[in-house]
């Protein structure tokens, strides 16, 4: 690269200036900042509401909101953490920014569509916003919409479906976006398997964005039809099945499940190579386990139904599809470690969140092995287990996944570097809020604490108390966290093009990337982690 | 591509599917007059199923795609054929 020459994506001029350069540009590294920022607006709010919840719960009967305010609290905190961070999380805002980087391409194969998919994300969002301050009140049926509950209720529930329904459209365009980019913009010489793996991880994603998401699509249609029209698909007073709602629901929810945590799995697998300067351990296995969680996890939505009145048949079957999805997860896990064994560990802050990850996911999956088995399921369904082992799942997954990639890749997208002790500190102080918070959760789970529960018994009190204080430090360090970011991105010393020694393709080329990425495409016959 | 955008398909062609395809709408309504029990779903899916893959082959030009990308899609229909029979795990033993 000539230096002379380079001019970075920011810094660019282009057709449009001010705000306008930004909203109206095509270019995959400015709609990830779009997303970026979005998320986390989006982020911040959600976890203020899920910090309300833990100051209510903090003693038994009414502390600070009434049980209606409450239920309908649970519900936004759900539906904006799930529809509106989570999903879209890492696969729109790193998945953007770095894919085609890690694919040695120029940008996503459709850049317009690409635009597009975040004025839908936006629309969507405004409307499930819109649908917590409208007249007839938040939506009260948690994210999950169960019929036939949400039949009947009075809330906004038809607003907010048709919030799910515009956010799920602008997933599925970044999904057959995502895919076509894989098939047909790679550098010359570059096979599948020469790819890195988080962009095989966007890959797998991106298929379950493209196959599942229609599922959720056209049952939020038919609930909406329901509402409006007394047609009596779930409902049973006409006719409908309540049970048929929840295959429908959880055909897509639960692998998109994995469309949060496989892009998590594709940002460890490329933090800890280069954090360990060490060939990753089973390349292929890795590469194809993210294919296999992708296929399997569509075959195991069964087992959220286990209390709903499924058959027996239906229910070992889906207790047995579950367990073997646990394999391709586990391998990941022992590839990691693997990887790590004999390296030159160097313990910068995205290795220390990777590591995080590891322990956090590895609870998450374990207590998922007794929420897949029917027996143990029916005696902590819809209690407090649920929602620790969900979280330790989603926020330690993805959530800390999240907060690797940024502290991974920050110097690639802003070409500034963060201020490392303050970093660690912050990563750790998470780490200890975040168990503070939720591991509670599991014990008062078995011993009876239901979830979305507004009152309990006070002898849980002790653990909702812990809760709430791991709350207050996970906020906290969150907040720590964003201001050393900030004042990384504002202050901090110029980075290097290739801060942490990587060996893929973004650590290449400058930092910040100049609009087209790459002067000439490269040309890719290797291994993308070859350290020696 | 296969096709590069150069395949034309024969107006003849297009007006036989477009009139076996609303043959297929109007057999999945007589149909429905018949009392078929637990076959009624099945045989309403595999006129669909036949539909949209008339719809795919000739309107969508799959046919005429690369190898690649027929197999891709008949992966979509097979992942469909899957779910739907996983689903009939718990309603045809309920």
């Amino acid at each position: 690269m000539n230096n002379t020459e380079y001019i970075s994506f920011m810094d660019h001029q282009g057709k449009y200036k001010g705000i306008f350069a930004w909203i109206f540009s095509t270019d995959h590294k400015r709609i990830a900042f779009l997303y970026m920022y979005a998320i986390a607006t989006f982020f911040l709010v959600g976890a203020i509401l899920g910090l309300l919840m833990r100051f209510e719960l903090i003693a038994p009967g009414e502390t600070i909101m009434k049980p209606q305010t409450y239920n309908g609290l649970f519900t936004v905190h759900g539906i904006i953490m799930i529809f509106m961070v989570v999903i879209p999380g890492l696969s729109a805002v790193f998945g953007n920014f770095f894919l085609p980087l890690h694919i040695g391409a120029k940008d996503v194969a459709f850049p317009k569509l690409n635009l597009f998919s975040w004025y839908l994300f936006m629309f969507g969002s405004i409307l499930a916003i819109a649908s917590q301050l409208l007249k007839s009140g938040p939506p009260d049926t948690g994210w999950t919409f169960y019929a036939p509950y949400s039949t009947t209720t009075g809330t906004n529930v038809i607003t907010a479906t048709t919030a799910a329904f515009i956010l799920g459209f602008s997933s599925i365009l970044t999904g057959l976006n995502f895919i076509v980019t894989v098939h047909q913009m790679r550098a010359p010489g570059m096979k599948f398997f020469n790819m890195p793996l988080f962009p095989w991880s966007i890959y797998a994603t991106a298929w379950i964005q493209l196959l599942a998401t229609p599922v959720v699509g056209i049952t939020l249609v038919m609930l909406i039809a329901e509402r409006l029209f007394g047609i009596g698909f779930f409902n049973p007073d006409l006719g409908g099945d309540p049970v048929l709602f929840q295959h429908l629901f959880w055909i897509y929810s639960h692998p998109a499940v994995y469309i949060m945590i496989l892009p998590a799995m594709g940002v460890i697998t490329e933090i800890i190579p280069t954090f360990c300067q060490k060939r990753v351990y089973g390349y292929k296995a890795i590469a194809m386990s993210s294919l296999a969680i992708a296929g399997v996890g569509f075959l195991v939505w069964g087992h959220h139904m286990y209390t709903s009145g499924m058959s027996n048949q239906a229910r070992w079957f889906f207790s047995l599809l579950t367990f073997i999805v646990a394999v391709p997860s586990a391998i990941k896990v022992f590839n990691w470690i693997s990887t790590m064994y004999k390296g030159s560990i160097d313990m910068k802050p995205p290795f220390v969140f990777a590591l995080a990850f590891i322990f956090l996911f590895m609870i998450g999956g374990l207590t998922g092995l007794i929420l897949g088995s029917v027996a143990t399921d029916i005696q902590v369904h819809d209690t407090s287990f649920i929602v620790a082992h969900f979280h330790y799942i989603i926020f330690g997954g993805m959530g800390f996944a999240f907060f690797a990639a940024i502290h991974y890749w920050l110097p690639k997208m802003y070409g500034k570097m963060y201020n490392f002790k303050r970093a660690n500190i912050a990563a750790i102080s998470l780490f200890i809020g975040f168990n503070l918070l939720y591991f509670p959760q599991f014990i008062i789970g078995i011993q009876g604490m239901p979830r979305r529960y507004f009152d309990y018994l006070p002898r849980f009190q002790w653990a909702q108390v812990i809760s709430t204080i791991g709350g207050v430090i996970l906020v906290s360090a969150i907040i720590l966290m964003i201001y050393n970011l900030v004042m990384g991105v504002r202050k901090g010393a110029k980075a290097p093009a290739n801060p942490w020694h990587g060996s893929t393709l973004e650590w290449t080329i400058p930092s910040p990337p100049s609009l087209e990425n790459f002067d000439e495409a490269p040309f890719v016959k290797e291994n993308p982690y070859d350290y020696n | 591509m296969a096709n590069n955008g150069s395949h034309i398909t024969e107006y003849r062609v297009l007006a036989k599917i477009l009139l076996i395809l609303m043959f297929c709408t109007f057999l999945t309504i007589s149909v429905t007059s018949f009392h078929l029990g637990a076959l009624t779903v099945t045989v309403a899916l595999l006129i669909a199923g036949f539909k949209s893959f008339l719809v795919l082959s000739y309107f969508m030009h799959l046919k005429y795609e690369s190898l690649l990308l027929r197999i891709l899609v008949s992966m979509v229909f097979v992942l469909f054929i899957v779910i739907v029979l996983i689903t009939f795990i718990d309603y045809s033993f309920r």
